[in-house]
């Protein structure tokens, strides 16, 4: 790891209030200390030496920022991450929406959506798929225009296929993918009912209704105070009894909204909406 | 070695790293001034009790693996989870952060320590024990750069000299110390309240 240009806290805000002023993007309530990383991390790639380098390529190069906003969220993903959470989806969560006679499901920060599909393949095992619909937003438009094309990483599907094995999966998990050359494609069947579009969770608002919300390892880049906002963003586009999932190292115990909630798997941490 | 203030005390291991780290856990006095994090290499989606096996340490109870934006408390000893960076909030608080792996490592020991240097500088200090890559590497010289202590393990007493020799090749003021000089740091920074 090359450490590369560190900004200092006040050259961070400046950096901010630019790309808000200029592009719109709000990265105020993130995480400082990920945020600094990953600006030293674009800086590094892109061989910029200073401040002023960046701020100049920020203010005259479009095409710079998007890469720059590529290149500055995490878009790191995995089927089947965590496995015993998606065992915990299909034993305790998808029996109790089945109920519904239409099933409506929120990954927020899809990124390159491995786990949406991972959700779709689950619903398939449990009969659900064809009465659900699956929305899935990010931040990136370049993550959802690689969501939409199903691609997933072929060096990777010998760990997601023990991952599905490990949650439960009693499939061959190839089947759920053609292979084409270095990439793997998630069959068109288990893609064609989610509808994959830009969202920011630090501005936009409800937009539906939702029976199960997962937005995993999102908002570990956010503060305290936007991940407020996002909760009561979840618990207001959530159905009574509606199923909230977030990642594994993630707690709504120091949250605004914790008497809103119960937990409903204190380990893969699954919690559901009071009423 | 100067008396400093010492407020956190961060250990990076890999191959060959865990018997090490639970004898310097061994030897931590009940009571401690200052906060210890682990970042110990370890395979990613398999179910590790890494936590309740170093809990079992005498006199350290509950090696906690912190969530996302919990406070960061004196006298504790927390393990950086599996499959994430570990990183540290200026207002003294964790985040975790799901981005690449580098060097092939998540936890990155090298993210940590830098993270720890950043925000705790002179209170800090850093202990890189055995492994078998570079991880770390840039960690301790961070620490030192930031003006905290920086400690590798001596090549010699490593199961896997890999790391600690890389270590000590790019940072001629870390202290190469055998694990019972370790120890005995560790027991020393105490008296030093």
């Amino acid at each position: 790891m090359d450490i590369g240009y560190r900004l200092t806290d006040v050259e961070l805000d400046e950096i901010i209030q630019l790309i808000l002023q200029k592009y719109g993007y709000d990265f105020r309530n993130y995480a400082r200390t990920s945020l600094t990383r990953r600006i030293a991390r674009c800086m590094n790639i892109a061989n910029l030496k200073t401040l002023y380098e960046l701020k100049y390529n920020l203010i005259n190069e479009p095409s710079f920022f998007t890469w720059f906003l590529e290149t500055l969220t995490v878009n790191v993903t995995e089927m089947f991450r965590d496995p015993l959470f998606y065992k915990d989806l299909r034993e305790k969560v998808l029996p109790a929406l089945a109920s519904y006679p239409i099933i409506k499901i929120w990954h927020a920060g899809c990124a390159t959506g491995e786990e949406v599909f991972s959700m779709s393949i689950l619903l398939h095992e449990a009969g659900l798929l064809n009465r659900t619909k699956l929305y899935a937003t990010d931040l990136n438009p370049a993550n959802l225009e690689r969501a939409r094309k199903g691609i997933i990483s072929m060096e990777q599907t010998k760990e997601y296929t023990i991952n599905y094995i490990q949650s439960g999966g009693k499939n061959d998990f190839s089947v759920y993918y053609t292979a084409h050359y270095q990439s793997a494609i998630i069959r068109k069947e288990f893609r064609s009912n989610i509808l994959f579009a830009q969202h920011n969770l630090a501005v936009d608002q409800v937009f539906n209704e939702f029976q199960l919300i997962c937005c995993r390892n999102v908002m570990i880049y956010f503060n305290r105070e936007l991940q407020n906002h996002v909760f009561k963003l979840f618990y207001n586009s959530l159905s009574p009894k509606g199923y909230l999932a977030v990642g594994i190292k993630e707690s709504l115990l120091f949250t605004d909204v914790k008497e809103q909630f119960e937990s409903v798997s204190a380990a893969t941490r699954i919690y559901r909406r009071k009423n | 070695m100067q008396k400093q203030d010492i407020k956190m005390v961060v250990i990076g291991g890999s191959a060959g790293s865990l018997p090490v780290v639970m004898s310097l856990l061994e030897a931590l006095p009940e009571i401690f001034s200052f906060t210890v994090v682990i970042v110990i290499h370890r395979s990613k989606n398999v179910f590790s009790e890494m936590d309740k096996l170093l809990s079992h340490i005498r006199h350290v109870q509950n090696v906690h693996e912190p969530d996302d934006k919990e406070p960061i408390l004196a006298q504790r000893v927390y393990l950086a989870p599996q499959n994430y960076h570990l990183l540290i909030e200026p207002n003294k608080t964790f985040s975790l952060d799901y981005s690449e792996p580098i060097s092939f490592s998540r936890p990155s020991i090298d993210v940590t320590f830098e993270s720890v240097a950043q925000v705790y500088a002179q209170q800090a200090v850093g202990i890189l024990l055995s492994g078998a890559n570079t991880d770390g590497t840039k960690g301790v010289s961070e620490v030192i750069r930031k003006g905290g202590i920086g400690i590798v393990q001596d090549p010699a007493t490593a199961e896997y000299p890999i790391m600690p020799h890389a270590a000590l090749l790019q940072n001629q003021s870390a202290l190469c110390l055998p694990t019972s000089h370790i120890t005995t740091f560790l027991k020393q920074l105490n008296d030093n309240i």
